[in-house]
């Protein structure tokens, strides 16, 4: 597919990419105010919610989201379904920068972010209960594979360039990197299964604090399946945004037949979801537990609307309904998500907690730097497919057969 | 004493005098043993000789010492110290009075205790008060050179008290500071209480020590503990019952005054503990105004009476969190930007998707 | 309705795992039990008189200021629930028309769910079976304050360069011969430390002596796999603010589940081989001839 990736080019500094830069300055700002003041002055957290949206947002919907990379290497390379290669570099970019967000998000709410080292650097002093620390380790790692997985893309983005060193190193390394891609794609693809479920593993030790109706021991199963409806959704909604941002043609009847897949994973997560409830004997709390009842079947109904979204014939061919198929199931499952580690979540004792303006403003800068970086990325680099090549930017003829993503 | 310079002295019989001394001993936080060796000392002839300075000051450490009924000022001067040298109670004056002070420093060189009342101006080479020609630096530094022990009674001796009240025009300081180098016993408060004073003194007349003091040379036994942790209206303070203006209920029934400015909490004394010469309730708290924190360094003279401040060692109220209390900040503000974030997001999405629309015939022709 | 153990190996067996989780043949965690000579607190509702002496000894014996609050404009050193500067505090609790006091502190789980969630181990079981912290492997990540039943873990919100503050026994006094400062100032016997059997036995006299006294029997000799301290309460334990945990230690299912699905690191070898393997097959026959640029 590389034959036809191409940098998108053009200007960055668009009105929208600086309203995007706006918002992340002003999310930069409530950063560098958490760094100096401290977590207390600047967020709404307390001892009663000691994670707040950083965490159940940035990091558990943020990671979800960027699960495009994991998703559909999973129906290429597992699956092998050779068509849809052409989805994989932006959903790899959609992922990388997902991850990296997470990350930052994680660095700001770490009480003692400067330690953070220690957590890769000292397995001597590793808990092997802690499920945490292998979400970490995994999403730590996960990030480095991600970015080697694009290799190839940074590095025919090097080999373009006028700089013959640059060019040299690409001509160099990019076999080496294509040599190693299924293994890096094997870590692609088992590095998120770990951590995913982790994810969802984490909140199971809140106990009696989460909700009967999140708490079960199939949290982990559920992370996973959210996982790849997210991650499927991203790559409608990244598609058809590139589609119109860029005014390149839109790629809905590739994208209508990943629609089995998103609705049969969001079935199997519901009908799983609700044969636990019943196994587990909580099947009386789906009505009766007021707004927990009624946040349980808004995730429900949100993600089953985009599953019969998904399965009907016409959406296959119109974007606008892919559209909004990929959105109702991105809420439900973000909802899902959000319900589990925040609104479901309470550790009695009196505790409230809703996030405050600087929160929601860093949070809303996280993502305008990460769309930001998104189309400076595909600007300047190899990541989308089928545009016809900008003059002047061809890709060395020597490149075009080895590269194979 | 050669050299008596106060007034007609009254015999005491040895058993009312030992009662005296048990008195001035107990007072000051002494066993009652230590009475009894002060009246032995004494019998022995062996009373501490005291010279006592005035600088810039109003003289009511002085008054308040003459108030003291047990032992009264006659049993103090006569019996239980000798008063060599105070300008207010000697009854000799000029240059013949002057004499005495030169005569007692010699005679009792290295053995006297030097009680000095009020601040030291050192502003100007300390041109701002003098005293018999001389200036106040000058016979300070002279005679504290030769004293066994250096008391400062009053605030404005300890720290510079009211003469060094912003803008200080005089430059006024405590003796500490005008003697350095040298232990000074601090014995703050407008006027000190004068047992602080006897105690101190009988302390080093009867033992030879001087008692413990604290970092800023304040005997513990008498300023260890701040006013609010003894203040008879403490348990108002505990339930949150406050007089909220001088006359208002709260004030009539005797509620605490920390709104009205009390400096309780930060003062270190102990005048709600050993009564202004016997009389019981005779200090601010007992007649029903605040503390001004007159033994404090730093509040007396330069905080106003009436302002309210915080207080150091806070302790509990006389109420309890629940089991639950409700925890926790939640704006509304933020539920409204979270509100609108979230409806612009989903009508974003709405929108677009609108925008996309096409007819369905046309969908397929715009893929690639 | 928590989610017991059995149950949770009961719907891992029947729900099908599909690429996730590998057949899982969990073996049931076993619970770690306490130690004969673990340090604990035994407190009895029926002796506390509210005097809060527990509270100031404890600020002074762990060096922790006072957390002012202004009540009526003049401030008080009166924490609502343990915090970054309250490692023990007394709440008022009210139930069928009695009322009474309770304090609460660390528990000290024989099998502490922060301890188990802790990356490094900042938090950890030590000597004398004390939940003890330790600061250099901490991250401030707060986990522990999530997992913690009884949600004793408190961070320093305030801080920079926060902390996380929990009550340890007093242990930095053990070398003095002194124990916890709460038991060593209470005039009544209401919170008493020793050994934990010792407390039991202690608890059971109590008991036994008064059976009228007291509703629910022990809190703590079995409940949430059994913790080092132990509560006697005149009107059970609920409107004390105590959860209704079952015998199970908290980190269990959680253990056990994880622990199901990775199997040491088996179950990820497998899982990366697997991966790898197909992925390199696919890759290999699609090569040529690739159907995915129609």
């Amino acid at each position: 597919m590389t034959a036809s990736t191409r940098p998108v080019g053009g200007t960055i500094l668009t009105p929208a990419a600086k309203a995007l830069l706006v918002l992340a300055v002003l999310g930069g700002a409530v950063g560098l105010y958490r760094l100096t003041q401290g977590l207390g002055a600047t967020t709404a957290m307390n001892d009663g919610y000691p994670w707040g949206i950083w965490i159940a947002f940035d990091v558990a919907v943020g990671t979800g989201l960027a699960s495009g990379g994991y998703a559909l290497a999973f129906v290429v390379f597992i699956l092998n379904r050779g068509r849809y290669h052409r989805l994989v570099r932006p959903a790899l970019v959609t992922s990388l920068l997902g991850y990296a967000m997470a990350g930052v998000a994680v660095m700001f709410d770490l009480g003692r972010y400067w330690s953070v080292w220690r957590i890769p650097t000292h397995p001597g002093s590793w808990n092997g209960n802690s499920v945490l620390l292998e979400v970490a380790l995994c999403m730590m790692a996960y990030t480095a594979v991600v970015f080697l997985e694009l290799g190839p893309a940074w590095l025919e983005g090097l080999s373009a360039s006028r700089r013959p060193e640059r060019a040299q190193l690409a001509a160099r390394w990019l076999p080496r990197a294509e040599k190693a891609l299924p293994f890096l794609v094997a870590l692609g693809l088992l590095l998120p299964t770990m951590h995913q479920s982790s994810l969802g593993s984490l909140m199971m030790m809140a106990g009696h604090k989460l909700h009967p109706l999140w708490h079960t021991a199939l949290l982990p199963l559920h992370f996973l399946f959210t996982a790849f409806v997210m991650g499927f959704a991203v790559l409608y909604f990244e598609s058809t945004f590139t589609g119109a941002a860029f005014k390149r043609p839109l790629e809905t009847r590739l994208l209508a037949r990943l629609g089995k897949y998103v609705a049969g994973v969001i079935i199997a997560f519901v009908v799983v979801r609700f044969v636990g409830l019943a196994v587990e004997g909580k099947a009386g709390l789906l009505v009766g537990s007021g707004l927990f009842s009624f946040l349980f079947w808004t995730e429900t109904v949100l993600l089953l609307a985009a599953a019969a979204l998904f399965l009907r014939p016409q959406t296959h061919l119109r974007p606008d309904q892919q559209l909004q198929a990929a959105l109702l199931s991105m809420a439900g499952a973000a909802l899902y998500r959000v319900d589990t580690f925040l609104v479901a979540y309470n550790p009695g004792n009196g505790w409230s907690y809703f996030p405050n303006v600087p929160e929601i403003l860093f949070t809303l800068g996280l993502i305008a730097t990460e769309t930001f970086l998104y189309v400076l990325v595909v600007r300047k680099f190899p990541i989308l497919a089928g545009v016809t090549p900008a003059p002047g930017r061809a890709v060395p003829a020597g490149l075009k057969q080895g590269a194979t993503t | 004493m050669p050299h008596t310079v106060v007034a007609e002295a009254t015999a005491l019989s040895r058993r009312d005098f030992v009662k005296v001394c048990t008195a001035a001993a107990a007072a000051v936080g002494l066993p009652a043993w230590a009475g009894e060796k002060m009246a032995e000392q004494v019998a022995k002839g062996k009373k501490p000789s005291v010279i006592w300075l005035h600088y810039q000051e109003c003289t009511g450490c002085t008054e308040s010492l003459l108030r003291a009924n047990a032992p009264g000022v006659g049993e103090l001067i006569l019996d239980l110290i000798s008063l060599d040298y105070h300008e207010t109670l000697a009854a000799a004056a000029g240059y013949q009075f002057e004499a005495t002070l030169e005569s007692t420093m010699k005679e009792n060189a290295g053995k006297y205790v030097l009680v000095v009342e009020g601040s030291i101006p050192l502003k100007d080479g300390g041109v701002y008060c003098y005293v018999g020609g001389e200036k106040a630096i000058d016979t300070l530094t002279r005679v504290a050179e030769k004293a066994a022990a250096v008391i400062a009674i009053g605030s404005c001796a300890s720290w510079g008290g009211i003469p060094s009240a912003s803008p200080n025009p005089t430059g006024a300081v405590g003796v500490s500071q005008a003697l350095k180098g040298k232990p000074v016993v601090a014995l703050p408060g407008c006027p000190a209480n004068p047992y602080n004073l006897l105690g101190t003194v009988l302390q080093f007349a009867t033992f030879g020590t001087l008692p413990a003091l604290d970092d800023k040379g304040r005997p513990l036994f008498a300023y260890a503990r701040v006013i609010h942790e003894d203040c008879p209206r403490r348990a108002h303070f505990d339930n949150g019952r406050f007089a909220q203006a001088f006359g208002d209920p709260g004030h009539r029934q005797g509620w605490c005054l920390y709104k009205l400015g009390c400096k309780g909490p930060q003062t270190h004394a102990n005048c709600s503990l050993l009564n202004f010469c016997e009389l019981p309730g005779a200090w601010p708290i007992g007649l029903g105004h605040p503390c001004i924190g007159c033994t404090e360094q730093g509040i007396a003279f330069n905080v106003p009476i009436h302002q309210n401040m915080p207080i150091d060692k806070p302790t509990a109220p006389m109420a309890y969190p629940g089991v639950n209390p409700p925890q926790g900040h939640q704006s509304l503000i933020a539920v409204g930007v979270a509100g609108l974030v979230v409806g612009a997001a989903a009508g974003a999405g709405y929108a677009a998707s609108r925008k996309l629309a096409v007819p369905p015939g046309q969908g397929t022709k715009k893929e690639d | 309705m928590t989610v017991s153990r059995r149950h949770a190996l009961k719907v891992l067996g029947s729900a099908a795992f599909a690429a996730a989780a590998a057949p899982v043949m969990a073996e049931a965690r076993s619970a770690r039990p306490s130690g004969p000579d673990d340090l604990g607190l035994l407190f009895d509702t029926t002796r506390c008189v509210g005097c809060r002496a527990c509270v100031t000894a404890c600020r002074e014996a762990n060096k922790k200021p006072a957390d002012v609050v202004m009540i009526g404009g003049a401030p008080y050193d009166a924490p609502l629930d343990l915090n970054g500067s309250t490692l023990t505090v007394v709440k008022a609790w009210t139930a069928g028309g009695r009322s009474g006091y309770v304090k609460a502190q660390c528990m000290h789980c024989a099998d502490p769910a922060c301890a188990s969630v802790c990356m490094m181990g900042a938090l950890h079981k030590g000597p004398r079976g004390v939940v003890q912290y330790d600061v250099d492997r901490c991250v401030g990540c707060r986990n522990c304050q999530i997992a913690c039943p009884f949600n004793v873990p408190k961070f320093e919100w305030g801080s920079n360069t926060p902390q996380i503050v929990k009550c340890e026994l007093c242990r930095h006094r053990w070398a003095e011969g002194k124990g916890p400062a709460c038991a060593e100032v209470c005039p009544r016997g209401a919170v008493v430390s020793g050994s934990r059997p010792q407390l039991l036995a202690e608890a059971r006299r109590r008991l036994a002596a008064t059976p009228d006294a007291y509703q629910g029997g022990i809190y703590g000799a079995t409940t949430g796999g059994g913790t080092a301290c132990l509560y006697l309460s005149a009107v059970g334990f609920g409107p004390l603010g105590l959860p209704g945990l079952s015998d199970e230690p908290v980190p269990a299912l959680v253990e056990t589940v994880q622990h199901g699905i990775y199997q040491g690191a088996v179950i990820p070898l497998v899982l990366f081989g697997a991966f790898a393997a197909v992925t390199w097959k696919n890759h290999r026959s699609a090569r040529p001839g690739q159907e995915d640029e129609s």
